[in-house]
């Protein structure tokens, strides 16, 4: 059993890395920066839901070093944890509450992973002017967070373990 | 999709801060009148957004021009240039960024307590 979970784990975070990826090559429609699909966030979710919150923190954490190790640079790194890491513990805590559709806590993944972004910004740049993009990024975030809920709820439908 | 009253209150929380920090951080305010040039949190150059102009930031980093009250990045050496696709802007509290060259460019209005670099 458990070396199944590891097996499983280690699935996972190979998928969030390959859509961490993917969504690289794929180029911005929107000229903000911090704007992007979330798409690994699907493999973060499936974890939190299907395995534990102990699992979704591995992946999410495994998946943001890795890939900022391979494709990434010592910034990127600090972006993508804070946001990371933000998110997780939001999601993890609205997941646990069992107030929230999955939807929801997907959703506010979003938000609080691009209001995570801006912060960071702020301190690296020394400034507080980009808070200009804040209600874009907002928004952005409870989009993108719709589409990666609805996904991931469709997945952990269909793949029953 | 929503099926519990949480949910509702989330949504409704969210959209509030969005409108919140649109009407905080991004609405314009006052008339536009300078261009903050600010490089690692340092205001590096100010220029009036009435005078044309093409300048070199930074080092040479980024380039700005100011032309008919729009001011944007015309060319910049970083990899992604999403600061360049970032259009013009002419309107108070809009800003263009530069992440991997730390700089950004912001309108301030009349009673921004910036003053001009000579």
């Amino acid at each position: 059993m458990k070396n199944k979970n590891f097996a499983t784990l280690s699935l996972l975070i190979a998928l969030a890395m390959i859509l961490s990826f993917v969504e690289s090559q794929i180029p911005s429609f929107f000229p903000i920066p911090g704007i992007k699909m979330g798409l690994a966030n699907i493999a973060v979710v499936f974890a939190l839901y299907k395995l534990s919150i102990k699992d979704a923190i591995i992946v999410s954490v495994t998946r943001v070093i890795i890939v900022s190790f391979l494709f990434g640079t010592s910034v990127t790194l600090i972006y993508s944890i804070s946001g990371a890491v933000l998110s997780m513990i939001v999601m993890a805590l609205m997941q646990k509450s069992e107030r929230f559709s999955l939807v929801s806590v997907s959703i506010a993944g979003g938000v609080t992973h691009n209001i995570a972004q801006v912060i960071v910004a702020c301190i690296l740049l020394k400034s507080a002017v980009i808070r200009y993009y804040l209600p874009f990024l907002i928004i952005s975030g409870m989009l993108t967070g719709v589409v990666i809920g609805l996904i991931s709820a469709k997945l952990i439908e269909r793949i029953k373990k | 999709m929503f099926k519990k009253k949480a949910d509702f209150i989330l949504i409704i929380t969210l959209i509030l801060l969005a409108l919140g920090s649109y009407l905080i951080c991004t609405i314009p305010n006052g008339e536009p009148d300078k261009v903050v040039v600010r490089v690692d949190g340092e205001i590096t150059d100010v220029f009036l957004l009435e005078e044309d102009g093409t300048y070199s930031l930074s080092n040479g980093t980024n380039i700005l021009v100011i032309e008919d009250g729009k001011a944007w990045l015309e060319d910049a050496d970083c990899p992604d240039k999403l600061c360049v696709k970032q259009g013009k802007i002419s309107k108070v509290n809009q800003c263009i960024t530069c992440l991997p060259n730390k700089l950004t460019v912001t309108i301030e209005g009349k009673n921004s307590d910036v003053d001009l670099i000579n």
